[in-house]
């Protein structure tokens, strides 16, 4: 098994397009990076409109916890396109070139098969992740500075103290890894049904798009599907930056408004996981493998 | 009245400069921040800044100069006797301050006196720009100096709401009502609880640039 998922690792990353994804989230982290850092008072000042009339705020406001938080709630809408590439391509890329009956006549099962190339998108999903934290998280800390995180919600605000920060975005980036192997999954899925690649990566974008819209839009006959949508819970990252209050209005430090939400997320994601790459395995080993 | 002011700014004019470490508390209905450690730092006429462990604090706007000396700085201004009240369990003699100058922020300041002590147990200011903000004293090891303890200012708070585009948040219920209920149509309060004065050691000016 380790053997194949070795020979399916080797495969995603001696093709050029596996590192579009990182030069792509490379390029766009960079260059939030840079036009924050020259003009990033402005970005502040506009969302400070507001609570502004009422408070004075004082400190470094843009540092690099902010940043990243920005960066993430923008990145992580357009990740699963990235993750996708690889993902929907697993099977779909092996019927197109003519390899998958081929490779279903060596000696091992369709199930070993079908799991060792679901492990190696998965390792390339997470490495991707892992490169967004780097540029996200680490180099913004270096370019912006630390200190507290002040997040604006849309009804409130949220001051986080430094030293309660950084386990909450190792929680966000877990959850975040969760998101997107349910993206990989899904792409798997839909990649044993065709013959190209192009079809299976359109469509998980479609499904992506597509739900994305319906939990997004606040219209009441949607509002009872959303819970039942794999995109409404891959936002729940979130919840790790909301913090309890006590009856003195205290935040308290280390706690998270919702532990719950990001539980029942967490757990619908998962069963999104099993159920696509069960489904696939199910599906594939009762297919008639003719490519 | 101006007398028993006057005795009461000179007590404060012993200050010339002082550092204090403190503990601040926000009490917004729209904010969700923790107790943070604060220094303070003050220096005549009316230099004040406040740094907070962390970097970031938040202080009700034109309430910023959080400390008496900077509210009797003046020397323009005409009070007037109001009556007699108690402050927690202390008789004050309520004075109204009112500027001369035509310019000043400040309408007009309500003093609570305790005039044994020539201590201010509660200030109510309203400014041109920033409304009105009260202030309540309590007093420990620096009433020598006129300098309290703890310091709880309240003030009203405008309407916080930014819209779901802008904050990129799409989901319902990002606060559960019952929380939402509770913290609503409160005024806002700021509580700095001092330790740890350091009066008239000297700060240089360029610290509050």
């Amino acid at each position: 098994m380790w053997t194949l998922i070795q020979i399916e690792l080797y495969k995603i990353f001696r093709r050029p397009r596996t590192y579009i994804a990182f030069i792509a989230v490379a390029a766009l982290i960079t260059i939030i990076q840079f036009g924050l850092k020259l003009d990033g008072k402005s970005y502040t000042d506009f969302l400070m409109k507001d609570i502004g009339g009422t408070m004075e705020i004082d400190g470094n406001i843009l540092n690099g916890y902010l940043i990243c938080y920005i960066m993430l709630q923008l990145l992580l809408v357009h990740v699963p396109l990235l993750v996708a590439l690889i993902a929907a391509d697993m099977i779909s890329g092996e019927a197109n070139m003519g390899t998958l009956r081929l490779l279903i006549s060596k000696p091992f099962s369709r199930t070993e098969l079908l799991l060792a190339k679901f492990f190696a998108s998965t390792v390339y999903t997470l490495l991707l992740l892992v490169w967004l934290a780097i540029l996200a998280l680490f180099l913004s800390l270096w370019i912006f500075g630390t200190g507290d995180m002040f997040l604006m919600k849309s009804s409130y605000v949220v001051l986080l103290s430094e030293n309660d920060v950084f386990w909450r975005y190792v929680g966000a980036f877990v959850f975040a890894a969760l998101a997107m192997v349910t993206v990989a999954a899904l792409g798997f899925f839909l990649s044993i049904f065709a013959e190209n690649s192009i079809g299976p990566i359109v469509a998980t974008m479609s499904v992506i798009v597509f739900f994305t819209i319906l939990s997004t839009l606040n219209i009441p006959i949607f509002n009872a599907l959303k819970p039942y949508l794999f995109t409404t819970h891959m936002i729940s990252w979130k919840e790790f930056f909301d913090i309890q209050v006590n009856d003195a209005n205290e935040a308290i430090v280390g706690s998270i408004q919702n532990p719950q939400k990001i539980v029942n997320s967490a757990l619908v994601l998962v069963l999104h996981i099993i159920g696509f790459v069960g489904g696939s395995i199910w599906i594939f080993n009762k297919k008639d493998v003719l490519s | 009245m101006t007398s028993l002011v006057t005795k009461v700014k000179a007590k404060l004019d012993q200050v010339n400069d002082y550092e204090a470490e403190g503990n601040m508390k926000t009490d917004v209905s729209f904010i969700k921040a923790p107790i943070g450690k604060v220094k303070v730092y003050f220096k005549k006429p009316n230099k004040f800044r406040l740094k907070k462990e962390g970097g970031i604090s938040l202080l009700p706007k034109g309430g910023v100069s959080v400390n008496m000396s900077t509210i009797i700085t003046t020397s323009d201004f005409v009070a007037l006797a109001a009556g007699e009240a108690d402050v927690e369990g202390f008789k004050t003699k309520i004075v109204k301050l009112l500027p001369t100058n035509e310019a000043s922020e400040i309408v007009i300041t309500t003093l609570y006196i305790d005039e044994p002590n020539l201590l201010v147990r509660k200030a109510i200011t309203t400014t041109k720009e920033n409304g009105t903000y009260e202030m309540q004293m309590s007093y420990g090891a620096y009433a020598n100096f006129g300098l309290p303890q703890k310091v709880i200012f309240s003030f009203n708070t405008k309407d916080y709401k930014l819209p779901k585009g802008i904050t990129l948040e799409f989901d319902d219920n990002e606060k559960p009502l019952s929380e939402a209920q509770k913290l609503k149509n409160k005024k806002g309060r700021v509580e700095i609880t001092y330790a740890n004065y350091v009066v008239n050691k000297g700060i240089a000016d360029s610290f509050f640039k």
